[in-house]
């Protein structure tokens, strides 16, 4: 129930964001993550992005997993 | 479905050969720990991607995975499930929650039953949902049953808080959210705890940061490791258990940094903070839980359904033959109930674990462990 889904920030209007979850577009509320911005990737469960996540992050965690086990 | 990462991510981190790679890092892990070695995957997300990824069959044999109480809809207690059912058989009144809700049996039946003899309840995907129901229909009572943890908490307050500033007044919640750094003292409290580590659930951990489990990991000589719910990071997650096993090293890693900040979130942190404090617990299968539950503060008590209807209950008894405590509390498998697969199954079930899609009966069912 903790399931989180990661989406782009395709518009925001006020605290209300449309998310775009790979061709499937949602609205949720952005009140949990203020600094949001359109373009970010957020976190989103039950309706609200929890977290912003960032293409640098994510290319981080590739490369961890490749340096560590060389796959 | 493609949890937590971007797109492309999840292909990348469940690539055969990178999971393979991990499960040979983690048996020679293992090897050098020397010994058997218990970790509890806490989080109900985790156990559905651990089941469904055919997880336990990498794993070397002296590692013994065990699922843990982060099933907010499993350890909801049969008696709140009854406080939700005379929600919704208040006259003018509607019961609204998420779908795993609907078919939890108490003590009076199910919110699915209530419904057949005239009760309200309504399934929405946010909280946000069923304020817009309030709004639209001012002559009802909504009431939101607050269930999970600390990554649905902050939905709710700020919902609540949307409520006040908004002067809806025909909202409410029934507040059974709980904690789950206080549920693992608990856990690790019980001298028969067999648990050498812990797997730690991503999504909680974002919104808490990292602090709260290494207070309690720390008193109880536990290492602890956040993970996401890719096979890769699953796998990684309890390679770094093993290896701290071996190490003797009982720190809290974060290996879910893409998601999860060290500090969490704290903005939705201290929304939670605004509008709820921490109160005693009742947990299916763990019993009473200090602090471990959150109550509506005063300045927001009238939100609160149970204050508001006076929802007074009888205490409950679990189903006959139904070991879901024991499950719950990592001291039994599934497939040690009687009912398991026979009485008990997704389509009939008779505990909370064979309910929720997330439980840890339903996993073994659907999936196998």
């Amino acid at each position: 129930m903790c399931l989180a889904i990661p989406g782009r920030i395709t518009f925001i209007d006020g605290n209300t964001a449309q998310v775009d979850f790979g061709g499937a577009v949602r609205a949720a509320s952005v009140a949990l993550v203020p600094k949001a911005v359109v373009g970010d990737y957020v976190l989103v469960h039950a309706g609200f992005a929890m977290q912003i996540m960032t293409e640098k992050d994510a290319l981080e965690t590739i490369n961890a997993f490749r340096d560590v086990y060389g796959a | 479905m493609a949890p937590e990462n971007l797109p492309g991510m999840e292909d990348s981190l469940n690539r055969h050969e990178l999971v393979h790679s991990i499960a040979v890092a983690l048996a020679e892990e293992a090897k050098r720990a020397g010994r058997s070695m218990c970790f509890m995957e806490v989080c109900g997300t985790h156990t559905v991607a651990i089941a469904r990824g055919g997880l336990c069959a990498m794993l070397p044999e002296s590692i013994k995975l065990i699922s843990g109480p982060g099933c907010p809809v499993c350890v909801t207690s049969a008696r709140d499930i009854d406080r939700a059912i005379a929600v919704a058989m208040i006259k003018g009144a509607v019961a609204v929650s998420f779908g795993d809700m609907l078919r939890v049996p108490g003590s009076l039946g199910s919110l699915e039953t209530a419904r057949e003899s005239g009760g309200e309840a309504a399934v929405v995907y946010s909280p946000l949902d069923a304020l817009a129901l309030a709004r639209e229909n001012p002559s009802k009572n909504v009431v939101f049953l607050g269930v999970g943890f600390e990554t649905t908490a902050p939905a709710i307050a700020a919902t609540v808080l949307e409520a006040q500033s908004s002067g809806v007044n025909n909202f409410f919640v029934l507040p059974m959210l709980k904690t789950v750094p206080p549920a693992l003292a608990a856990l690790l409290s019980d001298p028969q705890c067999a648990v050498d580590g812990f797997l730690l659930p991503g999504h909680v951990s974002a919104i808490i940061g990292l602090e709260p489990y290494r207070t309690v990991l720390g008193r109880h000589k536990r290492p602890g490791v956040i993970a996401g719910f890719e096979a890769a990071d699953i796998l990684h997650g309890l390679r770094l258990l093993a290896r701290a096993c071996a190490d003797g090293c009982y720190d809290v890693e974060n290996a879910y940094p893409r998601a999860v900040r060290p500090e969490g979130n704290p903005v939705a942190a201290d929304m939670v903070v605004k509008v709820f404090e921490p109160c005693d617990a009742q947990w299916r299968g763990l019993g009473m839980i200090p602090a471990s539950g959150l109550r509506f503060r005063k300045e927001f008590e009238r939100f609160d359904a149970g204050t508001v209807f006076g929802l007074d209950v009888p205490e409950t008894e679990e189903p006959a033959g139904c070991i879901c405590g024991r499950v719950l509390a990592g001291k039994a498998s599934p497939e040690d109930c009687a009912l398991f697969g026979g009485a008990c199954t997704p389509s009939t079930p008779v505990g909370p674990c064979m309910v929720s899609s997330e439980g840890s009966c339903a996993a073994s069912y659907n999936y196998g462990k």
